[in-house]
């Protein structure tokens, strides 16, 4: 699994972070950072739950 | 083998679906849905799609479906339901096919309010003003409003200033066009606003040249005098002539196909705590009103995009539990929505209370939180301004339990 995130859609409202923070920060620059763009499958769960709940639909989950 | 029907294949049902197949579900999964086009999104219909130079509907494509042979659904798209036979586990197509089931999802969503006369088939052009009166909940609605806009359209008049309302008149405005936004209330977004928030979004549709006219009621929308337009009359005496109507009352919940069928219907299908409609029947989204037990156990429906996937989900788990025998569990959420107006970010966590205090920024600024406490001094909410990341705090506080003082110490 390969996480992308569409910079120009993400308001960086921190919605990612909430589930799954091993993955996404959104910093105190407000900007979001991916910690990890090829999460290990403990986190697959996170991290696809993390992309349904990105109100901006700016997470794609490729492979 | 097993046969799981989902009824309305948006935002609720889609995601009941995912979670099915994802909990392991492998039987036969039908999913209805009464529009043509492949689910999608709605939130960017009154904002981006009306606003971008080139609207781009494959972007709108919901994600889950982007590949829709993966989740091995068996669609019934452009198909309505008609009806529902409970002791006889059935739904029956509007052509005729009977869906017998093991388990339904009820996810049929909710419809625009309309007022007398109004009638969203209408062709431009034959001589009522029918044509000129739109509205907006889907993608065809939302492809009429953006021609009529790129077609030219110099005055608007938006009836209604809930949140697709003012959406519809931010993104109007952005495109260069005369609005002039009105509604029967003392302040726009009324219903989920306290009145000083609604009026800061008074004033920043003001300050963007929206014509904003509050506690005033259309009394009559007639066709204009090239019979192109429409001259709405407010119960003030005003006329106001316009090339399109827009028409945001409100949304009634899609349960016409459900009557008779012996599930309870008051304003939504009403569901236990748990989004139990009936033995195998679960309901999500816009059209489910359940018991929150987080809020007292108050029946609530919520007209939100993030309570809808996380009800269908809810949903399909608690169906697999009710096959399975598994141990329900309460759907319990605080909610959350977001409106974008202008450069605002307007989002609300948990539900507004009689106590509130500006722990952060000022309205002036359009920048701010706003801490709200229920009747007892318990923190229950909070609303923010272009600071996206401290309503998801809020909302996480709010679910924890936290106190205001937590609160201020966090949001502050
Ligand atoms: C323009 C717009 C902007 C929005 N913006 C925001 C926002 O910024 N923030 C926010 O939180 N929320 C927003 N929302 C609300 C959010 O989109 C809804 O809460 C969400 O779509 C609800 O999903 P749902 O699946 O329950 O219902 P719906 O999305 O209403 O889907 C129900 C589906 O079922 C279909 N259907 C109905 N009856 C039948 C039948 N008998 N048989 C088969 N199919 C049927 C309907 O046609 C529809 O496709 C917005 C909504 C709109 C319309
Ligand atoms: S949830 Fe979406 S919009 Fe929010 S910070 Fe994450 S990627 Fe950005």
């Amino acid at each position: 699994m390969k996480v992308v995130v569409d910079f120009d859609l993400c308001e960086s409202n921190a919605v990612c972070m909430n589930i799954a923070p091993e993955v996404f920060e959104v910093r105190d620059d407000d900007f979001l950072y991916i910690l990890n763009e090829t999460p290990e499958p403990a986190l697959h769960e996170k991290v696809r739950e993390a992309a349904e709940r990105c109100p901006k639909q700016a997470i794609t989950l490729e492979g | 083998m097993v046969t799981i029907a989902v009824a309305g294949a948006s935002l609720a049902g889609v995601q009941a679906a995912q979670v099915l197949r994802r909990q392991g579900f492998d039987g036969r999964l039908v999913v209805i849905g009464d529009e043509p086009h492949q689910p999608y999104d709605r939130p960017p219909l009154s904002k981006e799609y009306l606003t971008a130079d080139e609207p781009d509907e494959e972007r709108l494509k919901l994600r889950a479906t982007a590949d829709p042979a993966a989740l091995d659904l068996d669609w019934r798209l452009g198909r309505a339901a008609v009806s529902l036979d409970l002791a006889g586990s059935t739904v029956v197509l509007d052509d005729g096919e009977a869906i017998a089931f093991d388990g339904l999802v009820v996810a049929t969503g909710a419809s625009p309010r309309r007022l007398p006369g109004q009638d969203p088939g209408a062709e431009a052009g034959d001589g009522s003003s029918a044509a000129t009166l739109l509205e907006l909940r889907t993608l065809d609605d939302a492809r009429r409003l953006r021609a009529a806009i790129d077609g030219g359209a110099t005055r608007i008049v938006v009836c209604g200033a809930g949140f697709i309302g003012a959406e519809v008149a931010a993104s109007a405005r952005q495109r260069g066009v005369d609005v002039t936004l009105i509604d029967a209330a003392p302040a726009p977004m009324d219903r989920v606003l306290d009145r000083e928030a609604g009026m800061a979004v008074a004033d920043l549709h003001r300050a963007n040249g929206v014509d904003v006219r509050l506690g005033v009621k259309v009394t009559e929308v007639a066709a204009g005098e090239d019979r192109a337009g429409a001259l709405v009359t407010l119960d003030d005496g005003a006329e106001l002539a316009a090339d399109v109507v827009v028409v945001g009352i409100g949304v009634v919940p899609n349960t016409a196909w459900l009557d008779g069928s012996g599930l309870t219907i008051d304003d939504g299908v009403v569901t236990d705590a748990t989004t139990l409609a009936a033995e195998r029947v679960v309901a999500a989204g816009d059209v489910a009103r359940w018991p929150n037990q987080r809020f007292g156990g108050s029946l609530m429906r919520v007209e939100q995009w993030d309570n809808a996937i996380d009800m269908g989900g809810h949903a399909a788990r608690r169906l697999l539990a009710e096959l399975d025998g598994g141990q329900p569990e309460p759907f319990r959420p605080v909610p959350w929505f977001w409106s974008d107006q202008y450069d605002r970010k307007i989002q609300l966590a948990g539900v507004v209370g009689p106590h509130r205090e500006i722990v952060q920024g000022t309205m002036d600024e359009g920048r701010f939180v706003q801490l709200y406490a229920d009747d007892d001094g318990r923190f229950c909410g909070a609303l923010c301004w272009n600071r996206p990341r401290q309503a998801i705090q809020a909302r996480q506080l709010v679910a924890d339990g936290g106190t205001l003082d937590a609160a201020r110490e966090r949001l502050g």
